[in-house]
């Protein structure tokens, strides 16, 4: 019999993820792979394996999954409620799911994404070199549904040696994420404008970007009607569209873009904004690049 | 590290140097993950591996080396039909802001070939340049949510096809069937360097 897990129930949205296919730019292939990456990798690590294993991520909670098989998995990421019959489980730790077993994986109390790992990885086929899924070119497995049935991989040979790993909330409240000046900082009146106010999280936010709502951004008198030629953007970048609401890009951002990149958030705080609820308060704070 | 040069030409010979460099394993490109080259731009990123700082100084050393001998033009080994429906919502905006009529600009835009520059918004998306230069409009001031597959699009001095529903701020001229991208056909994308595109009218 094959190990796998049986989906009972998806969520709202629920996506195998890994860490994404790299250097497929020129075909306009975008990385994608888990919107926060450290959860994905400290999923694996808890379970004693690769980091390029795929796990799902799971967008506001709602999985149902049933064991094929005895497994043993781990949650990391947004936290909430989680039980496997009458056992509630605890996120960053492995546990075991035994065949037959069911585990239900309730809507977050902080966050946005729960990683759900599976020690030796969700098996399903890759595609341009990952299992990861970029819902923006639609690329890799589609979003589960109730009744698919995930295989799982071969086991690693090392065992996992952590119990328990700790982590601090820091998903709640206003969100403050650090960033560097981006490539054209000089098409804002005042670039210090992006980290004056408080951003509201939108509900049009999704894996390609968080869109911030706020105020309009003004450019600078001389850049006013002017075109940017598309260039090159990376994960993290902000970017200022001309009508003003800026765009905080994520995993499944455009490999290129035609509207100025003001700022740039630092790797580490990617992982929060990640996590970053619509209507929840985010903050920009512009740091200097250490040469 | 996003390196700004003077034209395409510029682009295309230093994303050529770029990926040689890697290949070779020269100074200051250990832990390059990609490169993407775009209008008048090379975007070079680096995973953890990587040092921005070396990456700088070696990519200076290397752009002001790289010689750009004449048009870096890829040699057109096919040219490629699209059929049109010029049904899109921007065909009268685009009409007012060239000072052409609506026909005018179906004409303007398959009266001359375009060919392709580089990819990069989406799989199978291509930036499509040498057309008319009448048709030179600007994107629209917020970009559309959703773009349906099939649009055909203008911005900038380039002219591009959405190979599938995405975010875009183009304006939409109108639509094709056409497959720009398949996952599973060899090659996947329909638009590659070295072909030219004719678009052809279709009746509806």
């Amino acid at each position: 019999m094959t190990r796998g897990l049986l989906v009972l129930e998806p969520g709202p949205l629920t996506l195998v993820q890994d860490l994404g296919r790299l250097g497929l730019a020129a075909l306009g292939v975008g990385q994608s792979g888990a919107a926060d990456r450290g959860a994905h990798r400290l999923g694996a690590r808890l379970l004693a394996q690769d980091e390029t294993a795929a796990a799902l991520e799971i967008t506001f909670g709602g999985l149902v999954v049933r064991a094929q098989g005895d497994l043993t998995l781990a949650l990391t990421g947004a936290e909430g409620p989680a039980t496997v019959g009458n056992r509630a489980v605890g996120h960053r730790s492995p546990f075991p799911l035994r065949d037959g077993e069911q585990l239900a994986i309730g809507t977050p109390t902080t966050g946005l994404r729960t990683y759900l790992s599976v020690r030796g990885g969700v098996d399903v086929p890759a595609v341009l070199g990952s299992r990861a899924r970029d819902t923006l070119s639609g690329i890799g497995p589609p979003p589960l549904q109730a009744g698919d049935l995930l295989p799982v991989g071969v086991p690693p040979s090392a065992f996992p040696v952590v119990d328990q790993a700790p982590a601090p909330l820091r998903f709640d409240g206003t969100l403050t994420l650090r960033a560097w000046a981006g490539p054209r900082d000089d098409w804002l009146a005042d670039p210090t404008t992006l980290a004056a106010p408080t951003w509201t999280v939108s509900s049009r936010s999704d894996r390609v970007g968080i869109r911030l709502e706020g105020r309009a951004l003004e450019r600078s008198p001389e850049r006013v009607g002017r075109e940017l030629p598309s260039e090159g953007v990376v994960r993290g970048g902000i970017q200022v569209p001309a009508g003003g609401d800026p765009i905080l890009f994520l995993a499944d951002h455009p490999v290129t873009g035609g509207y100025p990149v003001v700022a740039v958030v630092l790797e580490p705080d990617l992982d929060l904004a990640a996590q970053a609820v619509p209507g929840q308060s985010l903050r920009i704070l512009l740091v200097q690049l250490q040469e | 590290m996003l390196v700004e040069v003077d034209g395409l030409d510029q682009v295309l010979a230093l994303a050529d140097a770029v990926r040689g460099a890697v290949s070779a394993h020269a100074t200051g490109f250990a832990g390059v993950v990609d490169v993407v080259p775009a209008a008048t731009t090379v975007l070079v990123t680096i995973g953890e591996l990587g040092d921005l700082a070396a990456l700088r100084q070696a990519l200076a050393r290397l752009a002001s080396e790289t010689a750009v001998t004449g048009p870096a033009a890829v040699d057109v080994t096919e040219t490629i039909e699209i059929g049109v429906h010029y049904d899109g919502p921007d065909l009268d905006e685009v009409a007012e802001l060239t000072g052409l009529t609506r026909r005018g600009v179906v004409g303007a835009h398959t009266g001359q070939n375009w060919r392709v520059a580089f990819g990069g918004f989406a799989p199978g998306f291509a930036y499509l340049s040498g057309g008319d230069c009448r048709l030179r409009v600007p994107r629209r001031a917020g970009p559309r949510t959703t773009v349906p597959a099939g649009s055909v699009a203008l911005a900038d001095t380039f002219s591009a096809v959405y190979p599938r529903p995405s975010p875009g701020g183009w304006q939409l001229l109108g639509h094709t069937t056409a497959v720009l991208w398949d996952v599973d056909r060899d090659p996947p994308a329909l638009l590659r360097p070295g072909i030219a595109v004719r678009f052809v009218e279709l009746q509806t």
